[in-house]
């Protein structure tokens, strides 16, 4: 049984939502956004886990929680056997060096005034690292070839607007590993590079993390990239985890309706579509967050769906070894 | 005779610190009905391309040298009065990047798009909505959108009503700027069915710029790739996605990860796309080329044609 790093158990995070006057007068109840809404899985020692899902299903919410940028509304998140949730301060610095997040957004996640150097700098101040400032720039100039900046001297004095997309995201990832973390979450981090750069990184974090020992929760809403980078990948729909399966499984052979319409729906860079209206099992776009429907939260989209999919929600089962559905069809028949 | 005819067209921006070169000597011909993908990286041109065909550039923007002629009308150096009332929108119009989130927010998707054949076209009225609500439902919307706020809109549906909007003048050629970027698989796969569809019933040119090459596949009956203000290959899909010639577009192919294919390791392009002011000498892609030889840094390589209809702008197919 391989080593748990990451178990996250009934996760939630609901956001509330303001009431409008009216909804106020009539004295309705306080609503909220459901972005994540009971979500467990648990991530494996060096392995890339894939959250993959269209945007607002709750994938970036997930991976805050994760990485205590927000407070869960309930539910359990350990690292290594530990709770997070309920961390002492100390204990809690210890984990802000042991887990890092890579941001989506290249251009606005580095600070435009600081210098390559200070960006790198900054965590190893926050976590005292580093006594000297040559002890300092030489943890800075590791990290730097690390990401195959180089030589790393040129680098240091830029500001990010000095530098190219996928330089950004470099240093992006330099930033994630110079405090020598076991786990990363990255979030869309090649989503906003050009193709030529994208697999430049992917190849990048791949390298990094075989090099460093590191395990990854990989956020996505490209599945392509999820299979070539993942391990496994679970899809979420709506703020709950529908299906989980190794990435070859889940790709060759997915069970959820939803996850064979994202299948269907991804194209292909061969020219055989092109005089063909593609088949889309499914209609409509995802629903807000606001309104969850109730029993399964597809049903109103699913093309399959039969007598107790408005009413019960579907559970979470093992259908196969290693491969989990949410989904009627697979537990009611 | 094509519908689209361009040759050898320029198109800078005259910046203080000098011409950025975005187009340089792009030709190519688009038949009416056909469907032409334009590929390349960020910054390569193909927004500046799309401009400079409906003779929209941005300031400092300015077509410097070359021609468009569209239906046999050349349109370089037209008077823009004429362009207005003959040309744009009418023959030729744009879908531009980004245009579903520019919708403005306090008029109705209704206002928005019969102000134009109001004000412009002297359209009555009940004319113009008569006409908007019919284009509404050409592209797969409720008329009764009419009435609605873009905030009311999903992200798809704001993007039909801008393909509504690029169509209300019964063009003849649509150049659709990143027309599925910004939307999810889903929505991308219905909007490319909603453009395959238009294509047919309209007998529409489309010229679909996107810098992913999977999306392009999925509608492209030809296929330009442009790099640092340059097409360095064209040709049909079938033989550029199955047999690249170019190195450039080869590498560009190796990058794409796929759904459905297992690929062990990426291929990537080392390098950055140069500065537009100061591109390379002879070949623009020679510094990031695995395959320059001698004459790469020097001679600008011609446009050669490798099969029929297949060209492509690299000396290792010149004949020496
Ligand atoms: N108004 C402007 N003034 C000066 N240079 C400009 C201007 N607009 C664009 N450019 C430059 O012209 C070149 C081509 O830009 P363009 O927007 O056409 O690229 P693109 O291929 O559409 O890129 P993307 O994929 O990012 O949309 C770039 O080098 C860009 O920096
Ligand atoms: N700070 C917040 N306040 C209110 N709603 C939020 C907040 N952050 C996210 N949401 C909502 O939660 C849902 C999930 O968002 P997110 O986790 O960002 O999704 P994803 O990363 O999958 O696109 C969305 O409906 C989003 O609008
Ligand atoms: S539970 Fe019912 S509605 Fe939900 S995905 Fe399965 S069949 Fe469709
Ligand atoms: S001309 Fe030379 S440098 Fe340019 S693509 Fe061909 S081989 Fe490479
Ligand atoms: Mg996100
Ligand atoms: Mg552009």
């Amino acid at each position: 049984m391989a080593e748990v790093v990451v178990k996250v158990e009934n996760l939630k995070k609901y956001f509330p939502l303001r009431r409008s006057v009216v909804e106020f007068l009539k004295g309705a109840p306080p609503r909220s956004v459901k972005a994540v809404d009971d979500v467990s899985f648990e991530i494996h020692k060096g392995e890339v886990f894939a959250l993959a899902g269209e945007s607002g299903c709750g994938k970036t919410t997930t991976g805050r929680l994760i990485v205590k940028l927000l407070e869960p509304t309930s539910g359990k998140i350990y690292f290594n056997g530990t709770d997070i949730t309920t961390l002492s301060r100390e204990e809690e610095r210890e984990y802000r060096k042991k887990v890092q997040i890579i941001f989506q957004d290249p251009y606005g996640s580095l600070n435009p005034r600081f210098r390559v150097y200070n960006v790198l700098e900054e965590p190893l101040i926050l976590q005292g690292i580093g006594d000297t400032r040559s002890e300092r720039e030489e943890l800075i100039i590791r990290a730097l070839e690390s990401v195959r900046m180089v030589p790393p001297e040129e680098f240091l004095g830029r500001f990010p607007h000095q530098l190219s997309g996928g330089q950004r995201q470099r240093v992006a990832i330099a930033r994630a590993l110079i405090l020598n973390p076991e786990f990363i979450v990255a979030d869309e981090p090649v989503s906003m590079l050009d193709l030529s750069i994208r697999a430049e990184i992917l190849n990048l974090m791949e390298d990094v993390k075989k090099r460093f020992g590191l395990t990854y929760l990989y956020i996505t809403h490209d599945l392509s990239t999820a299979r070539y980078f993942s391990d496994r990948i679970a899809i979420m729909y709506l703020g709950k985890i529908v299906e989980l399966a190794d990435s070859d499984t889940l790709v060759e052979n997915p069970l959820h309706p939803y996850t064979k319409a994202l299948i269907a729906a991804v194209p292909e860079p061969e020219p055989s579509m092109k005089d063909v209206i593609k088949e889309i099992p499914i209609k409509g776009e995802v629903p807000s967050a606001a309104n969850v429907p109730p029993g399964c939260r597809f049903h109103p989209r699913c093309p399959y769906r039969f007598e107790p999919c408005d009413k019960e929600e579907p559970p979470f089962i093992e259908v196969e070894p290693g491969h989990w559905v949410a989904c009627h069809l697979y537990s009611k028949r | 005779m094509p519908l689209l005819e361009v040759r050898n067209l320029k198109a800078y921006y005259l910046t203080s610190r000098g011409p950025v070169k975005a187009v340089d000597n792009v030709s190519f011909d688009l038949e009416r009905g056909e469907s032409l993908g334009l590929a390349g990286e960020s910054g390569c041109g193909k927004s500046t391309l799309g401009f400079a065909l409906i003779n929209l550039l941005p300031p400092p923007g300015k077509i410097v040298d070359g021609s468009i002629k569209i239906d046999g009308i050349e349109v370089v150096g037209k008077p823009d009065e004429e362009l207005r009332r003959e040309v744009r929108w009418k023959k030729i119009s744009m879908i531009f990047q980004g245009a579903m989130n520019a919708l403005n927010p306090v008029l109705t998707i209704g206002d928005q798009l019969s102000e134009p054949l109001i004000y412009h076209q002297g359209v009555s009225k009940e004319e113009a909505t008569e006409r908007v609500k019919e284009h509404l439902e050409l592209v797969g919307l409720d008329p009764d959108i009419y009435k609605r706020y873009p905030h009311e809109l999903s992200g798809g549906m704001k993007q039909r009503a801008v393909i509504a909007m690029a169509l209300l003048e019964h063009p003849d050629v649509i150049i659709a700027d990143e027309p599925t970027t910004a939307l999810d698989v889903i929505v991308q796969a219905q909007i490319l069915n909603l453009l395959k569809s238009l294509k047919k019933k309209l007998n529409l040119s489309i010229i679909f710029i996107s810098h992913d090459l999977a999306v392009i596949s999925e509608i492209a009956d030809r296929l330009a790739i442009m790099y640092a203000g340059e097409i360095v290959e064209i040709g049909p899909s079938e033989n550029l996605y199955l047999n690249p010639r170019h190195p450039y577009t080869q590498k560009l192919l190796g990058a794409i990860p796929r759904l459905k294919k297992k690929v062990e390791r990426l291929e990537f392009i080392p390098g950055a796309p140069p500065n537009l002011i100061h591109p390379p000498s002879g070949c623009r892609f020679h510094p990031r080329c695995p395959y320059r030889f001698e004459p790469c840094d020097k001679e600008e390589p011609p446009f050669i044609e490798v099969e029929p209809g297949h060209y492509v702008r690299c000396h290792l197919f010149a004949k020496r």
